[in-house]
Formats: structure tokens, sequence, C-alpha cells
């Protein structure tokens, strides 16, 4: 069969193919976005494929699916779970007629996540299977055991990724779809289905039924193996999972390894037969200490987060191969481990190389041509309290703007803004969410303001796609994940149709008008909606015909423009301030806020000599 | 040695730049050329959030078993950068002897243009004290006059690959014509062998 090198996500989107799922669901999210791109791109003429509005509606689709019988697979980030707890912890009970499978990504190390919660945790509050792959071939093979697991127990399961997972790539052999023919068909069946009291007591105890046929399953499961050493050194044995295997392997290869593909239910015989057969037990697994508590339940004493009194294994941030060196230079001094580990020998060089002069940070920033950039700047000139959101526009944090004060989670832009209202903060609040984030969870917020007579400013930046997550469709778009036309869905519709009588549409690319619309709706007693709509230059992309420039007789060098934050304005040590023209995308804002009209719109063609 | 057989008998390759310069190619030519001489190959990837400007990260192991996708500090064979400066944010990276491939390219961050940080002096001499086996390319110029101002990453895959005795001609060439769009192969295999006489005379 053929190899190839794919990504982890680009490997489950395979692993749904080859499993033959019927129906493909999910809201984007880093690290987990390229999985349903993948699978609309390569097989959305087989599977179904949605972008739903949000992970909750995402999963009940996906869970609506399975009642018929058919595999369904839905992917969020780890917040997305937040999102879908409701049905996630429901279904566990009625469990699934056909596969289920929820993927959820990880991100030790926060790279692109508010929190660094552990999904581990919530497979086990909701007593459902989780599975961790530790490359790419398993994350495509764990796709097709994770249904046949579904399916045999009737249980939705969990695929666990983490960012380096889900990014990185390795060697995948292809395999080809399996045939499954089966008949989608809903067979009525009220005590399973239906979660009443009376029937959800019968499903109580069938879930822990389960939880304890599940974790027997695990034990003997292909998915969790014991890699013995070749030397018959049974003293160290180390249990790990995920990503951290691979580093385990790297760093301890003399040790006995129990790798777990499948951690909860707890295949408890496992962990015994192997605590019974090495002398010590090590517990190496990224964030929390999942396993490790239960090995303590079990009465097996381990070393792993803790060694003795001191902090071992870190309990966040993501593990790689120098921190489990260091793991391996703290259990090599220590005095109660050293017997069993050599300090790892790192090759450096001992030349000593001059002090590294300070780098400048390359945070990531608003575009040039950012229709969020205009708004922000207009405004910073107002003294409000700022409630924002998750999406580009979070990047309005980052100085100069510097205009967000909170953020919480996705919708909570309008409602934390709203609950500062009620407690009738000192200053005005305005309210801030991204067009996916109104549609994802900022709706009913809005709703919530008006029908309570709230008071707040709220603003929906609709640059018309899902920018922060790299340019997804979304209802108000006109497109689907596939690229077909469909309706497309109006804020300001929709604001009136839940009775908000103040619905203004602006373009934040231009200041006068987006001032004057904050201005009337910061001093208003009632609600107003303000929709900044202005399409993101990076999804939308126009052919360029003009730019700006600097006109150096005008400038007076006073660093103005410098404070909309535009990467395409440069300034040079003496202060000569000039345009980056590869950079420019023509969006003027500059221009509006020089007080000199030094920045000037050039035909392109015409600064090419005519010649283009 | 003992503990770390493992490694050592993998070759790793660090990539930098900052984003839109063209990394991600760079990496996934020299990872199919891995593949395609039989190595286990693992690759990883950091973007910034933001799509234009910020630093990128890639990362290429191969050999005959890999384990780790991420490469741990002083093992890279090679540190590759794009861009002037950011080849020493990751100086750590590199292996005793290794090699640095710099173009010298300057990007410069908003945080220097708004005035808040100084971007460092920096030059060929300079970068020798950091990286004593240095090739230093004026990728971008050279690219351009090839024709095409885009193909200043092949240039600099060029002038590594010379480091990667493992990996054969042949096993380049057609993970060239594997990765890169069919009208742009000639241009890139033509930057690539710039590359590779650069590092040859440096
Ligand atoms: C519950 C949850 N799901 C998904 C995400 C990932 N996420 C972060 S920003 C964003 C999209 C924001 O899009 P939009 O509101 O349109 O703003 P834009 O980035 O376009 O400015 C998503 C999906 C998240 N942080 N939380």
């Amino acid at each position: 069969m053929e190899k190839k090198l794919l990504s982890g996500n680009e490997a489950i989107a395979r692993g749904a193919y080859e499993a033959n799922a019927s129906v493909a669901t999910g809201y984007p999210g880093t690290p987990s976005t390229e999985i349903l791109e993948n699978i609309s791109k390569f097989y959305g003429d087989k599977i179904y494929c949605e972008w739903a509005p949000n992970e909750k509606v995402a999963f009940e689709t996906a869970a609506g699916a399975t009642t018929t019988g058919a595999r369904a697979i839905t992917t969020m980030k780890l917040v997305g779970l937040n999102v879908a707890a409701d049905p996630l912890m429901t279904l566990a009970y009625t469990g699934v007629a056909g596969g289920f499978i929820a993927v959820v990504a990880d991100d030790p190390g926060m790279n692109s996540s508010q929190n660094e919660q552990d999904t581990r945790l919530f497979a086990h509050f909701a007593k459902v299977p989780v599975l961790e792959p530790a490359d790419s071939q398993e994350a495509k093979e764990f796709v097709k055991i994770g249904f046949e697991i579904s399916e045999q127990f009737g249980t939705p399961v969990i695929l666990r990724t983490t960012t380096t997972t889900s990014h990185s790539r390795s060697v995948v052999e292809l395999g080809a779809p399996i045939e499954l023919n089966r008949p989608h068909s809903f067979k009525k069946d009220p005590q399973r289905f239906v979660p009443i009291p009376a029937f959800a007591r019968g499903m109580r105890v069938r879930l822990e039924e389960r939880v304890e046929k599940l974790a027997k399953a695990a034990s003997i499961s292909s998915l969790n193996r014991i890699e013995w050493n070749t030397n018959g050194d049974k003293r160290v044995g180390i249990v790990t999972s995920g990503a951290a295997y691979q580093y385990v392997k790297e760093v301890f290869p003399e040790a006995n390894i129990l790798k777990l593909g499948w951690c909860y239910p707890f295949p408890d015989e496992l962990f015994l037969e192997f605590a019974d057969q090495v002398e010590r037990v090590f517990v190496i697994e990224e964030l929390e200490d999942f396993m490790e508590r239960r090995f303590k339940e079990l009465g097996v004493a381990t070393v792993g987060k803790r060694l003795g009194n001191e902090k071992l294994v870190p309990k966040y941030g993501p593990l790689d191969v120098d921190v489990l060196r260091d793991v391996k230079r703290k259990l090599a001094e220590n005095e109660a481990t050293k017997a069993y580990f050599v300090a790892p020998n790192v090759t450096k060089s001992d030349a000593k190389l001059p002090e590294i002069p300070t780098l400048p940070n390359r945070p990531p920033v608003l575009c040039p041509g950012c229709p969020h950039r205009g708004f922000f700047y207009a405004l910073s000139k107002f003294d409000v309290v700022v409630s924002g959101d998750i999406g580009c526009y979070t990047l309005g944090v980052a100085p100069p703007l510097n205009c967000m004060d909170t953020v919480l989670c996705m919708g909570g832009g309008f409602t934390v803004a709203h609950g500062m209202d009620c407690a009738k903060n000192d200053r005005p609040v305005v309210g801030i969410v991204g067009d996916s984030t109104f549609f994802h969870s900022g709706m009913t917020g809005l709703m919530d303001v008006v029908y309570n007579k709230g008071k707040s400013t709220l603003v929906v930046l609709d640059n018309r796609i899902t920018a922060m997550t790299g340019h997804q469709e979304n209802p108000g778009t006109g497109k689907t994940i596939l690229g077909e036309e469909t309706f497309a869905a109006s804020v300001s519709e929709i604001a009136k149709a839940m009775g908000c009588k103040n619905v203004v549409e602006i373009n934040p690319r231009y200041l006068d008008e987006t001032t004057k619309a904050l201005k009337t709706a910061i001093e208003s007693d009632e609600p107003w909606l303000i929709v900044a709509k202005e399409p993101c230059p990076l999804a939308y992309r126009k052919k360029l015909e003009k730019n700006y420039r600097v006109n150096q007789e005008k400038c007076k060098k006073c660093g103005g423009c410098l404070k909309i934050g535009c990467p395409a304005i440069e300034r040079a040590a003496d202060k000569t301030v000039s345009v980056n023209e590869s950079l420019c995308v023509d969006c003027g804002l500059c221009a509006q806020v020089c007080k000199f009209n030094a920045l000037e719109e050039v035909d392109l063609a015409a600064a090419k000599g005519g010649l283009v | 040695m003992n503990a770390q057989t493992n490694t050592k008998e993998s070759t790793s390759v660090v990539l930098v730049g900052v984003g839109g310069q063209g990394i991600l190619l760079a990496s996934a030519i020299i990872a199919q050329a891995a593949l395609t001489t039989g190595y286990d190959v693992k690759t990883y990837e950091v973007h910034g959030m933001a799509q234009r400007g910020g630093s990128v990260l890639a990362q290429v192991r191969y050999g005959e078993k890999v384990y780790s996708p991420l490469i741990p500090k002083h093992e890279a064979s090679v540190l590759a950068s794009l861009e002037r400066t950011e080849a020493l944010r990751y100086v750590d990276y590199l292996a005793p002897h290794g090699l640095a491939v710099v173009s010298d390219q300057v990007i410069v961050p908003v945080t220097v243009s708004s005035g808040a940080a100084t971007y460092p002096e920096m030059d060929e001499t300079a970068l020798k004290t950091y990286f004593p086996r240095l090739v230093y390319v004026s990728a971008v110029e050279r690219a351009l006059e090839l024709g095409n101002a885009r193909a200043a990453n092949v240039i600099l895959l060029g002038a590594l690959s010379t480091k990667l005795d493992n990996l054969a001609d042949d096993a380049w060439q057609k993970a060239i014509q594997t990765c890169v769009k069919p009208k742009f192969v000639d241009l890139n295999l033509q930057a690539f062998y710039l590359g590779r006489e650069l590092a040859k005379n440096a």
C-alpha cells in the first residue's frame, strides 16, 4: 500500500474515509481545524461534511446521524468540548446505535488557546473511552478502531490529539476503505433514546456496567502494549501515552514501557500486571496526573509529577525531549532513584558564544488592511471599558491600539459587557464579537440584552469570514464548507428580529462614520448593535491598483500614523516614515489619521511608468 | 554513548523565517527527499498566529527510526534562516559543528517599525561569531537574477543540502519535482544547484 507523509489531522481525515464514516461535522479551532478541511477537500463527495455554527450543534448533528446506525465524526478544539459538554454527558447515557467519535484537540503550551484543559479528565467525567494516538499512523488507525469500540459497546468515543500529534507529519500507510453496506434506519426504542427520569435511571446503571466492560477491554486492547527492553532488566517501568511516548522512547531507550493508546476507562488489570513485573513505576504524561492518580488508587507507588518533595514531570506546558532529559537528570541525581538512571549526555559545543543581542519580537499582529484596525483606532478615543472576545480582533489588545479589557470565552463579548452594565459600572461598556463568534454564541447574548432591557453598546466586527482559524465559511458568508452557495444570514436582520431597535451598519475603514456610530451608541440608554462590515483582505484578495506612499516633503515625522499599528508603515532610526509597498493593500486608514496629508494614494501602473 | 543512540542516528534540520517566505515548502522538499530515500521521517511546523509577519519554525528529522518530531536542543545538523537575524533566536538547536545557512534579507518586525524595539546590527562577520560554520547568501538577490524572488527559499535549500550527504542528488531532484508546481520545476532546480554552488565556495 502507498505510504505518505501526513499530519495527524490529515491522517484522521483519511481514517474517517477508510472507516467509511457517513457524516463529519465540526467547528474550527486550532489545532483541530484541518481535520474537517481535509475530509471535505478529499472525501467531500463521499462523506457529508459541514461547519456547524458551534461545537454543540456539530456534536448533536453527529449524534443524530449515529442514531440511524451511521458512523459519524465531529471535530473541535479542547474548549469546544465545553460548548458540547451538554450533549456529551447525556449521549454517554443513551449510547449510540452507529459509531460516534468526537475528535478533541488539546493544546499543551497554549500555542493558540485560552486555557490548557486536559480532555482526558472530561472523558472520565462523561464516562466515555478516550484514545490517544502518538503519531499520524496511529491517528488514522485509532479512528477505525474507535468506531469499532463505539459500535461494540454502544458508546461515544473521544479521540484526543494534542498540538504535536495534530500538526506533526509522519509516515502513514494508506489503506482501502472498508465496506459497511448497512441501512441507516432509526429504530424506535424510547427506553434507550429518551432519558426521562424513569428511563435515565436504567441508563445510569447500564453506563456503570459499560464502563466496567470497557476497562476490561482496554486491558487487552491492541491500543495498549508493553514494550519490554531487550536486556531483561525489569527495574524501571515507565507508563506513558500520546505524544509523550515519543519523547520517552528517545530519552529512556533502556526502559520498559507501558504505552497507552486507550487510557480510560482505566485498564486496571493491565496497570497492575505491569506494576507487578517491574521494580519501580514511573508515570510520564503530558498535563494532568491522570493515569498516575489511578495507580495510586490501585495502591501502586509511583514517581511522576513528584519525586519525593520535589516537582518532577511538569503538570502544565508541553513535554519534549529536552524537558524529559531534565527529568532524567533529576532522577539520576536523587538519592531514591539514582540507582536506576544515568544522566543524559548532551554534546554541546565548548566554544563560548558571544552574548546574543536582544532580538525584536515578532508578535502576531493585525494584517495590513485589516478592517478591525480602523474600528479599534476609532474606539481608542472613547473612555469606555471594552469587553472583547476571541478571534483576530483579540489582537486589538496589543499596543498601540490597547483596546481590549476583558476576554472570557466565545460569546462572552456581549454577555460580560451586559454584566458590567447590570452592576452599574461607572463607565460605559462596549461588547465586541466577530461574525463567526456572533453565530457561535453571541446571538443569545444579544437576545439577553434586548430582552432584559440592557443598554450595552454591542459591536459585531463582520469581516465576512472566520479569519483567526484560517478562513472558514460560516452562516454569514453564503457558502458551505464545500463552497456551495447557500443563504447568507445577516447579522443586522437577526438583531432586528430579536427586537433590537437600534441597528447600524458601518464600514470600519472609514473613521468618521465609525466614530459617529460609536458616539451615538455609547451615549444612548438603549442597546445598540453596530455591525462593522468589511471583508478580510486576506480572504477576499483584490487586484491592487493603488496603494499609499509617504510624501516626505509634507511629512513632519510626528509618528501619528504609527498609532494605528499597521505593519506596512515603517520608521527608520532618524524617524523617517515610509510605507512598505509590498505590504500595503490600499486600505487608506493611515491617510485618515495623518494631520499633514502626507500619505498619498498612488496609482500603481502610473508609479511604474505606465508600463504595467 | 548511552541513552541517546536513537537520536544520534537521525538527522535534524531546523528552518526558520517569517510568514510567507516559503519555509514550509523547503521543509516539505527535505522531508520528501528523505522519504524517497527510504528513511523514516517526521516534521513539525509552528506558525505564528498571524498570517503574515510572525516567526515561522519548521523542523525535519529523518533516519532509520525517528521518535520525537520536535528536535532537541544541540542536535540540528543544519539551521537555515530566510531572515538575517532569526537564526539567532534558535542558535541553541544547532549541534556542535553544525552548519548555519543564513539569507541576508532583513524583515523588519512591527515592534521595530513602531519604535518599541530595535533591529540589531548584524552582518556576515558578526554572524560568524555565533555560527563558526556559516553560509551567508544574498538569496533574494540571487533569486531575482534567476527571474523570481520567491526562489530564495530553494537557493537556501541547495546550500543546506551540502551538509545532508545521506540524501543523494537524485532524491533531491525527485523531491523538487514532487513538491513544486510543474511550471516552476526548472526554476527551482536552477535555484537548488545555485545554492549548492554558493555553499561550496563558502
Ligand atoms: C469554544 C471555542 N471554539 C473555537 C475556538 C477557536 N476560535 C478562536 S477564534 C475563532 C474564530 C473567530 O472568528 P470571528 O469571530 O469571525 O473573528 P475573526 O477571527 O474573523 O476576526 C475560533 C473558531 C475557541 N477559541 N473557542
